[in-house]
């Protein structure tokens, strides 16, 4: 398969580790990508650095949370496939309602990305794990990119990647994205993740709610029955029962029908 | 077929049936989960190397005694290094830009035999708005922006949150509106749009409202040759650049303590509330990439900042021009609103003149020293002037001189600083916030409520001088 770039990249490029397999930064030609990834990830671990390691884009990164605050969008080439990615603004969680955290959450529900990366901070995981326990809620085609790896390294801690793969039930990449040091396992898993034609099934979490499960199911079916295609149906139903009142509205106006196939965000 | 009211109605049943706290117990068995897969695989060996130096650091950092003087002091260095250093660059763009560069411009339109008025309009008008921009604000800026983005990498902006959070909760406000205040100091418009970190929509607004009365980039300039100019030649022989600064300083400190009092105000008045608590985390401190960082913040701020000035001084140049060009009876446009609104300007210790530049320069800012001067020289035909309309060297001597020849005296500087600080927002900002608020009123109120502030002070300040001398 041909580059899709036309231009001959120069000899640092060449010998760039990156390029190993074939890594074209599009910046910010992203039309007719071939699959949409989003990056989410705790405030401040570093996704806006792994999202210029990518696209080549220089978005300017600050050492404080909530420095993304819209979306920002690139594109990168890899293997001869075309990639659309959105870096998302920081999240602890997605049970909020601060115009930054929803533009995140409404694209992880809604948006449907081909592959979601979720970027932690190596250095403090358990922390970071509340919110990828979260995502993997909502989606099953994520990456965990373990990133500042350095950092961690520095603060003396050994991160068992295989076990914590094996446990979350996603692939699981250890990155330093400052230095570049992984985006090339991370490439990789990414373009596996969006190839495979099966969703994967990560760890779901045991919500040991007595009556929750029947409750969940009993919902779901129903709105699948009124919005058939709804993404997500098992979370809006989890956020129904918790009486979310965002979602509520979104139900009542009919709304969250329409977010059905739609991609297109507001733009920032 | 179940209709959306169907699974509402259902949801909301199923719900009593379910534990009252459910958000609590799922949100709770996250956090077990998380920590009990964490501790499966993360393992600490040997000593942490970094976090004693760390934590010492974030306790002179964000302690009660140290804090506030290490915060000024830090703004204090910034400014000193900005003013003394743009200096000499600014000299020598403004000899390249304005004096070479105009003055070989309109020889070529005169060789050619361009009509006078194309000469005027693109050469005096155009061009010399725009060599004046560029010389003016490129220097402070290429200094003042990479040491701001350097203080961000590192991870101080958190530390100033933190220990300001404090006195926003006392008056009302979001701690997280001393995030967006530091951003409001490179870009109104950039702070405003970075309110979008405050979750509560009444905490947000009084963080929209009061950004203004962050000193932006475009009106460090003006601070900054002002106090150079009038204020600076006050002190003794060789502290000129430091009691500059500390004026600057005291400006900068002035705009934090308004943003603290409207904020208060509105927080008891219209837009009263409970403070809401967060918790806001204090990232490690990373050494920042010094070259990258200047690279990044120099390609994309400061050329990005520059470029929207040039695009706003162009027009503004060909408006200046025509306004000291087009004559209605027997004075130009510029005269009659100079001379028109004249008593009441000096009456709260401006010129009409002043007024003038901040409309001409709602679009930006940085252009209002520029169109000053032009206007002066048109008004009072003081020497050193090249006809009307024309803007000419950035020379601080000259500038003084032209100047003092329309009556100006230190308290002129000192309103003018004061007015730069409390009044109207730029255009680009006023559109942001319609954009944030997506209300006119809001809007009305945020580009009003400083002006009110800018007039009153400058009328109190004058008031004062007078009685004093």
């Amino acid at each position: 398969m041909k580059p899709i770039s036309e231009h001959q990249p120069s000899e640092a490029c060449v010998t760039c580790p990156s390029r190993q397999g074939r890594l074209q930064k599009l910046g910010l030609r992203v039309d007719d990508s071939d699959f949409v990834i989003a990056l989410a990830g705790n405030p401040n671990t570093g996704k806006t650095t792994v999202f210029n390691a990518l696209t080549g884009l220089r978005m300017h990164t600050g050492n404080w949370p909530g420095k993304t605050v819209g979306r920002a969008e690139g594109g990168f080439s890899y293997e001869g496939k075309k990639y659309r990615m959105i870096d998302l603004p920081g999240t602890y969680s997605l049970l909020s309602a601060s115009p930054d955290e929803e533009v995140a959450r409404s694209f992880l529900l809604f948006g449907k990305p081909d592959v979601t990366v979720i970027v932690v901070d190596a250095s403090c995981m358990e922390r970071n794990l509340n919110l990828v326990l979260q995502v993997l809620q909502i989606t099953r085609r994520a990456v965990l990119c373990l990133n500042l790896m350095d950092e961690a390294r520095a603060h003396g801690l050994e991160i068992d990647t295989r076990n914590l793969a094996r446990d979350l039930g996603v692939p699981v990449v250890p990155c330093a994205a400052r230095s570049g040091e992984g985006i090339a396992d991370l490439l990789k898993e990414i373009s596996l993740m969006a190839a495979r034609a099966d969703d994967p099934s990560p760890r779901k979490l045991p919500l040991d709610v007595r009556g929750l499960t029947q409750a969940l199911d009993k919902v779901e079916a129903d709105l699948l029955e009124v919005f058939p295609g709804l993404p997500q149906p098992r979370w809006v139903a989890l956020r129904l029962l918790e009486g979310d009142r965002e979602i509520i509205d979104a139900v009542q106006s009919g709304e969250i029908g329409n977010l059905v196939d739609e991609r297109a965000m507001p733009q920032v | 077929m179940k209709s959306k009211d169907d699974v509402l109605k259902e949801a909301g049943e199923l719900r009593w049936q379910l534990p009252q706290d459910l958000h609590d117990r799922i949100a709770e068995s996250i956090h077990g989960e998380a920590a009990r897969i964490a501790g499966r695989s993360v393992t600490r060996s040997g000593g942490d190397r970094r976090l004693a130096w760390q934590q010492a650091l974030d306790r002179l950092l964000t302690h009660p005694l140290t804090a506030f003087p290490i915060m000024i002091a830090v703004l204090g260095a910034i400014l000193w290094l900005t003013i003394v250093g743009a200096n000499v660059p600014s000299a020598m763009l403004g000899s390249l830009l304005v004096d070479k560069g105009h003055g070989w411009l309109s020889e070529l339109f005169v060789s050619v035999g361009a009509p006078w008025w194309l000469k005027g309009l693109l050469v005096d008008g155009m061009y010399l708005a725009t060599a004046w921009v560029i010389s003016v604000m490129l220097p402070p800026m290429a200094i003042f922006f990479p040491c701001f983005t350097l203080l961000e990498d590192f991870g101080y902006l958190p530390r100033v949150a933190f220990n300001l959070d404090r006195m926003f909760q006392r008056v009302g406000a979001h701690g997280k509106q001393a995030l967006t205040m530091a951003m409001g100091l490179g870009c109104n418009a950039a702070g405003v749009v970075a309110t979008r970190i405050i979750d509560s929509p009444r905490e947000r607004l009084i963080a929209i409202l009061t950004n203004n009365f962050s000193l932006c980039n475009g009106r460090w300039p003006t601070q900054i040759l002002m106090a150079g100019v009038f204020i600076g030649t006050l002190a003794p022989r060789g502290w000129g650049g430091s009691i500059a600064a500390l004026s600057v300083l005291a400006v900068a400190l002035l705009g934090f303590g308004f943003a603290m009092l409207s904020s208060w105000m509105l927080a008891r008045t219209v837009l009263r509330g409970e403070a809401s608590t967060f918790s806001l985390e204090l990232p490690p401190y990373r050494p920042p990439d010094f070259w990258k960082t200047l690279y990044t913040s120099v390609i994309d701020r400061t050329l990005i900042v520059l470029w929207r000035a040039v695009v706003f001084a162009l027009p503004a140049g060909a408006a200046i021009w025509l306004s000291a060009n087009v004559f209605i009876g027997d004075q130009s446009l510029a005269a009659w609103f100079v001379h028109g609104t004249d008593p009441f300007a000096r009456l709260i210790g401006l010129t009409g003149v002043i007024l003038l530049a901040y409309i001409v320069a709602i679009p930006a800012n940085e252009i209002v020293v520029p169109t000053i001067l032009m206007l002066t020289v048109l008004v009072t035909g003081a020497a050193g002037g090249q006809g009307a309309g024309v803007m000419f060297e950035t020379d601080p001597g000259n500038v003084r001189a032209i100047l003092e020849a329309d009556g100006w005296t230190s308290l002129t500087a000192m309103c003018l600083m004061l007015f730069s600080l409390c009044h109207n927002p730029c255009s680009t900002t006023i559109y942001t916030i319609y954009k944030e608020t997506r209300s006119w009123k809001w809007t009305a109120v945020s580009a009003l409520m400083p002006l009110v502030v800018g007039f009153v002070l400058c009328g109190l300040v004058a008031a004062v001088w007078r009685s004093l001398s």
